[in-house]
């Protein structure tokens, strides 16, 4: 029970004679008293994080002309979620739904491939010495604070030179790379795996390969899961990239798509689709919520182990 | 160990090796570049190549008379004598300013409040205050967009309904307002989480011993748990200054739902694009992004030396 206290940050030391005598009855740091007032202020903000997705809610369920007239926050007028949900996804002949397969590609392709090297990057970082370590940190540390525009104008030009433009490579390849991930799981690995079973491991003779896959990738299951997530999050919500590289509407992602649709209302004789824009935002944030709220023991386990150091 | 850590996750119960790992020196060999190769070669090619591009383009001027030619740092002259790009910086430090610390200041409450654990439903609490960070930007500003508008937005709704006369969130004056407000829902959140990571893994024995001394709530927050998570914060405060320096998606998407009160060089990066991808000035657009970058590294640098001082 009673760990040795660390006194590096507590100012006062004082002999901790009175320890058993203390923990009696009342409520103590591991049981504290729930206070209703507390809870209250910070419902506060927890409204204010869940009102737009309730008014996204709601309102996916009017129609056009209810969306109009009735009140944001309440039902109005037909329910008519499912016939938004079947107009969306059969508008123009089912463009929404090749946006979202081209989103699940880009999100397969990008964020997939950006966890698998962040993985053996982070591992390579956390567990071995090799020349040049130190240049590496510096230029991937140094390039986060480069703007996206600075890249993407240059990248823009260069993959135009070399044809890749408007193709799904010039989305896929600029999302490989992802410092994020690098940086949590280099903290990750650096405490999953200890060096003691590297060691043992090459002693017995194990390739380099074998031992990562076999003996260490076990180990960083849930430091995957999470970079796999927010990598996932940033390739699903990237509109920048997209909106450079591609002129072909075939190729959009989803925010692309949506935000194309909300523009037709502006376009002389443009359809106005608002009730499809806002059904088609819903759709488009279901399945990140979805895979957010089913994995959260294992995302928020490889955060908190991501923050430790630092 | 009294252990409440994080669920039945792995990290509480491994030894923690990593601290003395560096202690024994490991044998130094190439073989890690087995691992690091293929993330510093695709690096290579979407990072540092474009960087250096940049830099060559920004040292050019593509003229009607004699194509393009090397103009040294005239391209950076230019900049720094452009009122759009004045006004585009100052409208996005001016933002940085406000918002962030707002931000900042509300995810540290709310995670010290879900931290002390004595808020009732606190896993509730902490999932959906982090929701809005899985809602993409654009579906983000859609949705904030249509609900300050006044056709059939909340303002409209409340406005009818109670006869006042709430000015139109999109106008203007107010714009920047509407899009700090965006900025702060998608990413209290995100904050939230960071630190109340670092909360999770201060030791449990620290509050023992401050209980123990009589510390009251506002002590122990005072005295151990903002010191210990000091690291996050910078990191917090970093990637906040990038995202408001880098402000792009919000404006432009509020642009259509508000023409007139977004402007081509409302923010530095959207002056960038434009620059490219309307005016075709490639070179100029080069200029301007390199210069933010400079900008934004020197200040994320700052933050560090500032947050890591403190510690000393």
């Amino acid at each position: 029970m009673s760990v040795a206290v660390e006194p590096a940050r507590t100012r006062d030391t004082k002999p901790r004679s009175g320890h058993v005598r203390m923990r009696s009855t009342r409520y103590s740091v591991d049981k504290p008293r729930r206070s209703v007032l507390l809870t209250v202020l910070t419902g506060l903000v927890l409204i204010y994080s869940l009102v737009p997705l309730v008014w996204l809610l709601i309102n996916s369920s009017k129609t056009q002309s209810d969306l109009f007239s009735s009140f944001g926050l309440w039902f109005s007028g037909d329910f008519a979620l499912f016939t938004n949900i079947a107009d969306t996804v059969t508008y123009d002949d089912g463009i929404f739904v090749r946006w979202f397969l081209n989103t699940v590609m880009y999100v397969v392709a990008g964020a997939g491939g950006a966890t698998f090297l962040a993985v053996l990057g982070g591992y390579a970082l956390a567990k071995f010495d090799f020349p040049g370590k130190k240049a590496v940190f510096a230029v991937v540390i140094g390039a986060v604070a480069v703007p996206g525009t600075a890249l993407a104008v240059p990248t823009f030009l260069m993959f135009s030179e070399i044809g890749l433009t408007n193709t799904p490579w010039a989305v896929i390849i600029p999302t490989l790379i992802s410092p994020f991930g690098l940086y949590l799981m280099w903290t990750f690995a650096s405490q999953a795996i200890p060096t003691e079973l590297l060691e043992s491991a090459r002693m017995d003779g194990a390739g380099e390969f074998r031992t990562f896959f076999q003996i260490c990738l076990p180990l960083l299951g849930p430091g995957v899961v999470t970079v796999l997530l927010f990598t996932m999050v940033a390739t699903w919500n990237n509109y920048f990239l997209p909106l450079i590289m591609l002129r072909n509407p075939d190729w959009y992602p989803l925010t692309l798509g949506l935000n194309t649709w909300n523009g037709q209302a502006s376009t002389a004789g443009g359809d106005a689709i608002f009730n499809l824009v806002i059904t088609g935002s819903l759709l488009t944030i279901l399945p990140l919520v979805a895979a957010f709220l089913l994995l959260q023991r294992f995302w928020q386990s490889g955060l908190s182990a991501g923050a430790v150091k630092e | 160990m009294t252990t409440a850590s994080p669920p039945p996750a792995v990290l509480g119960t491994q030894p923690e090796p990593a601290k003395k790992a560096p202690k024994r020196p490991q044998k130094r060999s190439w073989s890690g570049w087995l691992f690091i190769g293929p993330f510093m070669a695709i690096f290579a090619i979407v990072f540092l190549a474009p960087i250096a591009y940049s830099i060559w383009l920004s040292f050019f001027r593509n003229q009607i008379v004699g194509g393009n030619a090397f103009v040294g740092l005239a391209n950076y002259q230019q900049a720094l004598s452009d009122s759009q790009f004045w006004s585009a910086l100052i409208r996005v430090t001016v933002f940085l300013a406000v918002q962030v610390p707002i931000m900042l200041l509300i995810a540290m409450i709310v995670a010290l409040a879900i931290d002390s654990g004595r808020l009732y439903g606190k896993s509730f609490f902490r999932i959906s205050i982090f929701l809005p960070y899985a809602v993409p930007a654009v579906v983000a500003s859609l949705m904030w967009g249509f609900m300050y508008g006044t056709r059939f937005g909340l303002v409209g709704n409340i406005n009818e309904a109670l006869g006042t006369n709430i000015p139109n969130p999109l106008s203007p004056d107010l714009i920047l307002l509407a899009i700090g407000n965006i900025v702060t829902w998608e990413f209290i959140g995100y904050n939230m989480l960071i630190f109340y990571s670092a909360l999770r893994v201060i030791p449990k024995s620290l509050y023992e011993a401050a209980e123990i001394d009589g510390a009251s709530q506002f002590r122990l927050i005072t005295a151990i748990k903002l010191p210990a998570i000091r690291g996050a914060m910078v990191v917090a405060a970093i990637f906040s200054v990038i995202g408001s320096f880098q402000l792009f998606n919000e404006p432009a998407i509020l642009q259509s739902l508000a023409p007139n009160s977004i402007s081509t060089f409302f923010t530095p990066n959207y002056y960038a694009y434009s620059l490219s991808f309307n005016g075709q000035q490639f070179n100029y657009s080069a200029t301007i992004a390199i210069i933010m970058g400079l900008i934004t590294m020197a200040i994320a640098y700052a933050v560090q030396l500032r947050g890591m001082r403190k510690e000393g």
